[in-house]
């Protein structure tokens, strides 16, 4: 069964509204896991609370991660360090995402 | 004057970032000293606390505050009248600059303890004090009375912070269960506090030379007021201190708060409070350049002037 996966690179001090916007839009679940790389906001190098990444993965229904990516867009793009992308991935419960 | 050997771990962690040596402390141990040290200052406070009339400490807490909300001021003034930077920056550096570090302090405190100056440790709670209000100044004079992620957010963010809950955490532990109910962790928080400071110090140092390379990207305005704003952060930390009529070793602490800028506390409250404001500045300047030059100048110097001028009938 096809499902979407989102995968978002953000800075870690969203994380809390992250969490928030991913199940106020409806996804069953999510991931975060510490990133560190480096980009057009410079190196994020993770040495420093302010300066650690995060990588939060959900999956979910196409239309929620249309959602999220909306509300994303609108709230972080312009002011924070975010990478967000999308892939179809096969899934074998369904029901559970 | 006899040179702290937790200096040399600044500068050997330092010289080992420039040179981009293999090295890096996990980030855990980073998160562990940080808890360490604020819960040593905050139980050595508690402990002092437990000895003394704290109520008279009430104005005295009101006086700090008050500091702080002058040093942001002041800070916003100066970076204004420049004309360099739009309102959100100036802003978030402000709420920086009138906020403080934890860490220089204790470099302060470990300073006082090496030439045998005594000093009200109760001033931990100072730091407390400290840390809340210029950030909320910062955000009012961005957003005026209603930030954008609301007030519980905001308040969430000031109040729920490391700094602000293991300060007063330690502090109350240490005011309830006295100097007797603490002996038995002394090993830990006390004794051992040179130790984690040097370990911390070595850490900042690595951080403040990853840091230093955007120092010339920022451009000579920022090191500048990096440079100039602590002299006068810890002129008017002196003069509060003197007001208060508190002992030397107490001016001189105030005086690095005044002089210090937060790096912790600040930049987080202000990434969501004002996420249009640069963090890469107040970052730099806070860390790359105003915590390496009160740690290696500041301190030595405003105990130094103290000592000269501070009227010996203060506390």
């Amino acid at each position: 069964m096809k499902r979407k996966l989102l995968t978002v690179i953000t800075e870690q001090a969203l994380e809390r509204q992250l969490v928030q916007c991913i199940k106020a839009a409806g996804a069953h679940g999510y991931t975060i896991t510490e990133a560190r790389g480096e980009g057009e906001r410079g190196v994020r190098n993770a040495d420093f609370d302010q300066g650690a990444n995060i990588r939060v993965e959900v999956i979910c229904e196409a239309s929620v991660a249309q959602q999220i990516s909306r509300e994303l867009h609108r709230r972080y793009f312009r002011d924070f360090a975010m990478v967000l992308y999308l892939s179809d991935v096969e899934v074998l419960r369904p029901e559970k995402f | 004057m006899q040179l702290d050997p937790v200096i040399l771990f600044f500068l050997l962690g330092f010289g080992a970032g420039l040179l981009k040596a293999e090295m890096r402390l996990p980030s855990a141990v980073y998160e562990l000293l940080t808890v360490v040290l604020l819960l040593s200052i905050g139980l050595k406070g508690g402990m002092e606390l437990a000895e003394t009339d704290w109520v008279r400490l009430l104005p005295q807490l009101g006086g700090v505050a008050l500091m702080g909300v002058v040093l942001g001021l002041l800070a916003f003034a100066l970076l204004r009248l420049s004309r360099k930077l739009p309102r959100s920056d100036a802003a978030a550096i402000a709420a920086h600059y009138g906020s403080v570090s934890v860490g220089t302090y204790a470099v302060a405190v470990a300073f006082l303890d090496t030439v045998g100056v005594p000093y009200e440790a109760y001033s931990a709670a100072f730091v407390v004090v400290l840390e809340v209000p210029a950030i909320l100044l910062g955000i009012i004079l961005v957003r005026g009375l209603r930030p954008d992620n609301g007030w519980n957010e905001v308040m969430r963010e000031v109040f729920l912070g490391k700094g602000v809950v293991l300060l007063l955490g330690g502090l109350l532990i240490g005011l309830i269960v006295g100097a007797e109910g603490v002996e038995p962790l002394e090993p830990l928080f006390i004794d051992a506090f040179k130790g984690f400071l040097a370990l911390f110090l070595l850490e900042m140092g690595l951080v403040a030379a990853s840091q230093s390379g955007t120092i010339r990207r920022h451009g000579i305005f920022l090191l500048g007021f990096a440079l100039v704003f602590p002299l006068l952060g810890a002129i008017v930390g002196g003069l509060t201190a003197w007001l208060l009529s508190m002992s030397l070793g107490g001016a001189v602490l105030l005086a690095t708060l005044g002089a210090s800028a937060s790096y912790i506390a600040a930049p987080a409250a202000m990434r969501l409070s004002v996420p249009e404001a640069n963090p890469g500045l107040s970052l730099t300047a806070a860390l790359a350049i105003t915590f390496p030059f009160n740690v290696l100048v500041g301190v030595p110097l405003y105990y130094g002037v103290l000592n000269a001028l501070y009227p010996a009938t203060g506390g």
